[in-house]
């Protein structure tokens, strides 16, 4: 009746690598940026997943960390997204390839 | 249960491939949306009712909203307008209601089954658990969070000023 937990950690790792190949192919800094908290949430549902392999509350709390680095990431992210924007006029990310200094 | 997780796991694979093929980004946010509200679902059958409400509130919510202002701060400019008439059309958000619409019925489909009586699964972890391993052995992860938080905090206020303000404080 119960869900085995491979099954579980099998949807974390296709969800990974679909976030991987997200932050490898895309070039807009957006879209790159979105792949990346889908990466993060595929982690945070293996945590989950071993957690209820486990029946132990541990997965649920790492879950939560999981969850405030999400929020800290994707705020300093996207305000640098809009930073690359004011310099560059543009979201992609190969714009900002070279530096000056 | 079963049912719940493959069907929520199969909405959550198929939308976040058209997050990661879009070519819009507000269009890709929807489907996004709608990956992370199947990843509450997933949550839920497996156990963790506490982490699926966090999910919707705090990912889907507050993390998705940020999204979208930023999406619609960066696309000021003549073409915003014409953007904003393609959001009404039907092909843009029928996707997305579609995949909403399962998630839905499979929201039905456990209240039908009266799920919400009795415990949920067998391996059911109930919040309080959590919030005693929480506040307890994992109580320094708290204040690292809290300090992870605050730096994020100032880094976003930093990197978000005005151009002019930051050439103001500037010798050149």
């Amino acid at each position: 009746m119960t869900v085995p937990a491979e099954h579980a950690l099998a949807l974390a790792a296709v969800l990974f690598a679909i976030g991987l190949a997200g932050v490898l192919a895309r070039r807009n800094i957006i879209f790159m940026l979105m792949s990346i908290e889908i990466m993060l949430n595929s982690a945070g549902l293996a945590f989950i997943a071993a957690g209820y392999k486990n029946g132990q509350a541990d997965g649920q709390v790492m879950f939560i960390f999981v969850l405030a680095m999400a929020a800290a990431e994707v705020a300093v992210g996207l305000s640098l997204a809009l930073r690359v924007y004011g310099s560059f006029k543009s979201l992609d990310a190969d714009a900002a390839s070279s530096m000056r200094g | 249960m079963e049912a719940l997780f493959y069907g929520s796991g199969a909405v959550a694979i198929i939308s976040t491939l058209k997050v990661v093929t879009g070519k819009n980004a507000v269009h890709a946010l929807l489907y996004l949306v709608v990956s992370l509200l199947a990843a509450a679902l997933v949550f839920y059958s497996l156990g963790a009712p506490f982490i699926a409400a966090l999910e919707v509130i705090i990912y889907a919510g507050a993390i998705m909203v940020l999204f979208v202002f930023v999406v619609m701060m960066l696309k000021l400019g003549p073409g915003a307008e014409r953007q904003e008439k393609g959001l009404l059309d039907p092909k843009a958000w029928a996707g997305p209601a579609t995949l909403a619409l399962v998630l839905v019925l499979e929201l039905l489909y456990l209240l039908a089954e009266g799920a919400l009586e009795g415990p949920l699964v067998s391996a059911h972890i109930n919040p309080k658990a959590v919030a005693l391993m929480l506040f307890g052995p994992y109580f320094i992860g708290v204040e690292l969070a809290s300090l992870l938080l605050l730096a994020a905090l100032v880094a976003a206020w930093h990197l978000g000023r005005r151009e002019k303000e930051a050439s103001d404080d500037s010798p050149g």
